[in-house]
């Protein structure tokens, strides 16, 4: 295709840009950060006549906002919204809801971390409490991968009647200003085909849309839910596919794997952390460590299979993600542990970048040469760049530093993650 | 001798049809062809006052629209007894989401329907007073700040029905409830300033706000068919009797919202904008006690220990109603 | 649509569910006696016909010849009933309770009059049944009865003393309540069945006569017009008559000298006809003198009413002790705990040129001397249920057995009469009456009906009425009197508004497609009972559901 442009441009303001040539007709949305810039731009582009026959609501909420999508996705139209953090919680039964009764509502989720205490900035903390919302995740590792999955997004949803989540990160992606192809609406219209609702409010055709359903077929609808969500994971593909005919680039799929082939050990991560992590493996690799990287660009469904394969050569590896199940672990790695059920590979689960905190290569390296030396107890969770010593003096000042054997166990692991040291380097990339 | 303009004296004003009338002047009620918006098998209680004012409203709504309507349903009494799978007692399109969310959701399939050259359909969203006043308030105000081209309805049972009978922002002053039973000094619900939702809708100065109650469908189908002449944000507050909830007999539920009228404790009036620009006069007044006697969420106020001070609170209320909007003026005919 | 599972319903599922399992009492639609059907001397089904004026010229323009018709079922006297009748329906009228009774009367009179205009008639369809049955006097009891006999296919003899028919209706009854027109035309009616007159001729031996006749049946109707003479020291002088005398004369051409100043003695009806006639006669004074008060006077409210503004004056607790010429001596009377008047002892004297009586009036039994097996007790002949006189086959009604006496009540017995001869006849046990309960005023929901007022009938001006013989009371137009009729609350009994359809939850009232008839379709109706509290006429009942 023709005239391909590169640009440099906010990553917000090439989501906004690529969603427009999705040709949504409703959008509905309330304003958060880090989310705005891609609300804002939207509003533009309708305001401005450059989207048209699409109707920008401003919602009270955004809870009210996930209620219009809802609303318009029933009524048969192309529906987006793009939230954050506290908001996406505030949506949370709405999201519930439009996945229950299978409404193709496209979401960018501009990662952010969730409160208390309020914090603006970026993890994972705020998609990774919906992953069990029914909704399909992609989580993008650059300003490109969110591009083209939001124009990927769309013809999933459609095609399954199900909700897809696009997650970016928020700030490192939504506010970067980088070189981005946006693809041209010919090609959009020619990939995206015209929306044709699986159901819809019709006068014409009447239909009775989110009936009660008791015991006897509730198990029946959610299997049905789960299969639907299992089909995404042939679906994915096969658009990964498609797209990368129509617009001459690869973007998508399920996993990217990264230098696996031989490797003995890989580094599990999602979103914009994949960058780092190939670039640290990149430099282990030229110390001739057989390291690989997987980044995971659908986590839900969880492409079970995928993982496995891209992991079954390795005897470690290591989970590295912005969030957690608090009081019990990594949420990533337990899904990577269900992949490698009955495989010997060792699993590191290590936390990072919580709110916003980088993550720099001198951090991964030294979190890679642990494991690789043996320092890290697999059964703990790691938290990278932990300030042990402020933690410590904290457990010991308050009663929480009491004993038993959990809280001690919790402790020791706590001293071996802490033979990290933070080097004398400067944070790398954009993660500043 | 003088002649009079003839008139139906004998119904024609307050029944639902007559077979002397025209078809036209009967209500939609009592049109053969009337869409039966909520039909039978339905699993709400008997004499329920919801479901009546919900196909009063509805099949007013689709004479009015020529069919060419959609529904938005809160979670509630009237979603719960309207469609367990696999039975809908619907015969319009439908569409439940959830418990506070039916304004906004009428907001966007609304906002749908006029980006795709469908702006012909109209949308109605409704929801019991737990849906309008309280975990909807917010959504709603959005949709009135909004203008979005929907009518809402708010079916007002004055309580938490679906759940157990527990109070909502609508509940009156004195009323028992699961959660404000007849104990302590103070029996039944705190008398505050409640949620007025009619008056709130008005501070919005959206096109159309009315009252009604299912004891006068004429007037009911009326504000009905007047709201779907606006575009816009549109709000229809219906008072419908809970015969389970009121602790009444499941006969008396249109005589109860008839009583309410008459007692002033329920005004039944239009505003346009903002501005009040009707009143339905009171018509053979009743004291609230009349209302109050028949349900026994009152009873406490009758019983062994009667409460003639809370009656009076009642009725100083009701009073304060009937002078704000001026109730008892001189009977305009419809 | 390709809908998912168990979420998206297909509309009006529902209706697989069969709701109506959840009902212990049931709706069903009921017939009730309406009060003023109960209280109708007549038997007229007074609804009915009112609920087919309602329509009045209606879609086939016939609404009011169908209510004319429906009167005529039972009383052949629309046009006469809605002048002289006492209408004992809107005493008893449910509306009273809303606002004013409903002028059922003066409805009844517009349709009497318009089948006068219209000259609509009825005729005998039932087949000749070869019996001959003799009716004695032509009188509103006999007319009634003659009517209708002739209309079961009776060939039917009516014998009358006097020179023209009506009896007290014309000789009682002054033409200002009863123009002679009206009358002539309802009768003529009865005459145009094949009904025979034996005009003139006064049966002394009624014995002789059925015998000679060879009558099957027969139906002494003979009236009481004899009227009671009270002992009342008199100046031979003194001008004393009897009401039903003087209007009789005046009746037959013979106007009465009664002077300028008239005394009128009793409080019946017959004493207003009276003293209204003496004030139409000239007498600048018609003065009615009653023992007892007011509200004991057994005249009617409306009679007393019209007197009064005509002119008429009363003395109340006052009897007359001496008739002298020009002058009657009166006694002052009082009334005990038990309204009983007594004497006082305190005299006055008042003027009078004439003095009317009108203290009731006797029955001429004289032609059933012989007849040993018809008992006759106070100066009235004992009939029993089936108004059948202790002779087999000879019946009697009206002011000749024992009963309230009125033209309405005559008529009555005359249609009760003739009903039993047609079942003596044919030796038949006569119908038992279905009981209808009595649709009480508690049993209607009447905030459904509008408030109206009742359209006054407008009166000549009372100057006029008192030197003329013009009915005094005029009938109503046909907008008022279509009006009128829709003021009728139809109690008991369904007059199609649709409420029952517009009220049910369940959507369970359907209508059939005639107005009026409705199924309550038991597979959905859960029995509420919203349909019989909001049904305006209370013409739905519950009843206990078989379990």
């Amino acid at each position: 295709m023709p005239g391909q442009r590169l640009s440099q441009i906010e990553g917000s303001v090439a989501v906004a840009q690529a969603v427009a040539r999705c040709r949504p007709s409703v959008i509905a949305a309330y304003p958060i950060s880090p989310q705005t810039h891609i609300v804002e731009g939207l509003s533009d582009l309708v305001r401005g006549g450059e989207l048209i026959d699409c109707e920008y609501l401003m919602a009270e909420s955004e809870f009210g906002a996930m209620s219009a999508c809802i609303g318009a996705s029933a009524a048969g139209v192309r529906t987006y919204t793009a939230t954050s953090s506290q908001g996406l919680l505030f949506m949370a039964e709405a999201l519930f809801n439009a996945s229950g009764l299978g409404l193709p509502i496209v979401m960018t989720v501009a990662n952010r971390a969730i409160g208390a205490p309020i914090n603006i900035w970026n993890d994972h903390s705020d998609s990774m409490s919906m992953r069990d919302s029914g909704w399909i995740q992609l989580y993008a590792e650059s300003n490109q991968a969110a591009v083209d999955l939001h124009v990927q997004a769309f013809a999933l949803a459609e095609r399954l009647s199900v909700p897809v989540m696009v997650c970016m990160d928020g700030f490192v992606l939504t506010h970067a200003v980088e070189e981005v192809e946006l693809p041209e609406q010919e090609q959009v219209d020619a990939f995206l085909p015209r929306f044709v609702p699986q159901q819809l409010l019709d006068p014409k055709e009447p239909v009775s849309i989110g009936a009660m359903v008791g015991p006897e077929a509730f198990t029946e609808v959610k299997y049905l839910m789960h299969a639907k969500q299992v089909q995404a994971l042939d679906e994915i593909p096969r658009l990964a596919a498609d797209f990368e005919e129509m617009f001459g680039r690869p973007g998508g799929g399920l996993v990217a794997p990264y230098r696996t082939d031989d490797a003995e050990t890989v580094v599990v991560t999602l979103g914009s952390a994949l960058g780092s992590v190939e670039e640290v493996v990149d430099e282990l690799r030229e110390d001739g460590v057989r390291i690989g990287a997987l980044g995971i660009t659908c986590f839900r469904p969880w492409p079970l299979d995928e993982v496995r394969a891209a992991l079954a050569g390795a005897s470690r590896v290591i989970v590295v993600e912005k969030a957690f199940a608090v009081g019990a672990g990594g949420i990533v790695g337990q899904n990577v542990r269900l992949a490698l059920s009955g495989l010997p590979a060792t699993v590191y689960d290590v936390v990072a970048g919580l709110g916003g905190r980088p993550i720099t290569r001198a951090s991964l390296r030294g979190l890679f040469r642990d494991v690789l030396e043996d320092r890290m107890d697999s059964r703990s969770l790691h938290f990278l760049d932990l300030d042990v010593e402020l933690v410590e003096r904290e457990l010991a000042r308050t009663r929480l530093g009491g004993t038993g054997p959990h809280a001690e166990h919790m402790l020791r692991a706590l001293v071996g993650v802490g033979a990290v040291p933070p080097g004398p380097e400067a944070p790398v990339g954009e993660e500043s | 001798m003088t002649t009079v303009d003839l008139k139906l004296y004998q119904v024609g004003t307050f029944a639902a049809g007559n077979r002397l009338l025209p078809l036209e002047d009967r209500t939609v009620q009592a049109h053969p062809d009337r869409s039966n918006s909520i039909t039978s098998g339905h699993r709400a209680c008997q004499g329920c006052g919801e479901v009546l004012g919900a196909r009063y409203v509805l099949d007013a709504a689709m004479r009015a629209t020529g069919g060419d309507l959609v529904a938005v349903n809160a979670t509630g009494c009237l979603e719960v007894f309207s469609t367990p799978y696999p039975e809908s007692s619907w015969q319009l399109p439908w569409l439940h989401s959830l418990f506070g969310n039916a304004p906004a959701v009428a907001s966007g399939v609304a906002a749908a329907l006029r980006a795709t050259g469908r702006g012909h359909t109209r949308v109605v969203g409704q929801a019991g007073d737990g849906g309008t006043v309280d975990i909807g308030f917010g959504a709603l105000s959005g949709m009135f700040e909004r203008n979005d081209d929907v009518l809402f309805v708010c079916y007002d049972n004055e309580g938490y029905m679906n759940t157990g009978v527990q109070r909502s922002g609508a509940t009156p002053g004195g009323a028992r409830t699961a959660n404000t039973k007849a104990i302590g000094p103070e029996p039944g619900n705190a008398f505050g300033q409640g949620k007025n939702m009619p008056r709130i809708a008005m501070a919005h100065e959206i096109p159309y706000v009315a009252t009604a109650t299912v004891a006068d469908l004429h007037d009911l189908e009326r504000k009905v068919e007047k709201a779907m002449t606006f575009h816009g944000a549109r709000y229809l507050h219906v008072l419908v009797p809970c015969p389970l909830g009121w602790g009444s007999a499941s006969k008396d539920t249109i005589l109860l919202a008839r009583l309410a009228q008459r007692s002033g404790i329920f005004p039944v009036f239009e505003s346009e904008g903002g501005e009040v620009t009707a009143v339905t006069p009171i018509r053979r007044r009743v004291p609230v006690e009349d209302y109050l006697r028949p349900q026994r969420r009152y009873s406490h106020l009758f019983g062994a220990h009667p409460r003639p001070d809370v009656v009076a609170r009642i009725q100083a209320g009701a009073d304060r109603s009937i002078a704000r909007y001026g109730l008892l003026a001189d009977s305009s005919e419809k | 649509m390709d809908k998912p599972f168990a979420i998206t319903l297909d509309v009006g599922t529902s209706r697989a569910n069969k709701t109506g399992s959840w009902r212990t009492e049931r709706a069903v639609y009921v017939e009730r006696q309406p009060p003023c059907n109960q209280a109708c001397p007549a038997g007229e089904n007074i609804q009915g016909w009112l609920y087919a004026a309602e329509e009045g010229p209606g879609a086939d323009g016939r609404g009011y010849e169908r209510a004319w018709r429906t009167i005529m079922a039972d009383n052949p006297f629309p046009a006469i009933m809605g002048r002289v009748c006492y209408h004992p329906c809107e005493t008893a009228c449910n509306r009273e309770i809303v606002d004013e009774a409903v002028g059922i009367n003066s409805v009844e009179r517009f349709l009497g009059d318009e089948a006068i205009r219209q000259g609509w008639t009825v005729s005998v369809e039932a087949p000749p049944t070869g019996k001959r049955v003799l009716v004695v006097g032509a009188g509103p009891a006999g007319l009634s009865a003659a009517y209708h006999l002739a209309m079961l296919g009776h060939d039917v003899t009516v014998v009358d003393s006097a020179p023209l028919t009506g009896g007290m209706m014309r000789f009682g009854i002054p033409a200002y309540r009863l123009p002679r027109d009206v009358l002539d035309a309802e009768v003529q009616r009865i005459r145009d069945l094949g009904v025979h007159f034996h005009l003139g001729a006064t049966v002394t031996d009624l014995d002789e006569t059925i015998r000679d006749g060879g009558y099957d049946a027969t139906f002494l109707a003979v009236g009481a017009q004899v009227g009671k003479r009270a002992y009342l020291p008199a100046g031979s002088v003194s001008h004393v008559l009897d009401a039903v005398t003087m209007l009789r004369g005046l009746e037959e051409g013979e106007a009465p000298m009664l002077g300028r100043r008239v005394a009128v003695y009793g409080g019946g009806n017959a004493a207003m006809d009276a003293a209204r006639t003496a004030r139409r006669l000239g007498a600048d004074e018609a003065v009615v003198i009653y023992r007892r008060t007011r509200d004991r006077m057994p005249a009617h409210e409306g009679e007393v009413r019209e007197a009064q503004e005509e002119g008429v004056l009363f003395r109340w607790l006052t009897t007359i002790t001496q008739v002298d010429e020009g002058s009657l001596t009166v006694e002052r009377m009082e009334l005990d705990q038990s309204g009983f008047p007594h004497p006082t002892g305190e005299f006055d004297t008042l003027s009078a040129d004439a003095l009317v009586l009108a203290l009731g009036q006797d029955t001429d039994l004289s032609l059933l001397e012989g007849m040993d097996d018809i008992a006759v007790r106070d100066g009235v002949v004992t009939v029993d249920h089936e108004l059948m006189t202790g002779r087999p086959g000879v019946f009697a009604g009206g002011d000749a057995v024992p009963h309230e006496r009125s033209v309405t009540v005559a008529v009555g017995h005359g249609r009760r009469a003739a009903r039993a001869i047609d079942d003596w006849l044919a030796d038949r046990a006569p119908e038992p009456v279905p009981h209808r309960e009595l649709a009480d005023f508690a049993m209607l929901n009447t905030w459904y009906y509008e408030d109206a007022p009742h359209q006054q009938r407008s009166m000549l001006e009372a100057v006029r009425r008192q030197s003329t013989f013009d009915e005094v009371v005029l009938g109503l137009d046909e907008t008022t009197a279509l009006y009128e009729a829709r003021r009728c609350m139809s109690c008991g009994n369904c007059f199609s508004c649709d409420n029952c359809v517009g009220v049910c939850p369940d959507n369970a009232v359907r209508r059939l497609g005639p107005p009026g008839e409705y199924l309550i379709d038991l597979d959905y109706c859960k029995g509420c009972g919203l349909c019989v509290a909001e049904c305006p006429a209370g013409a739905i009942a519950m009843v206990p559901e078989e379990i």
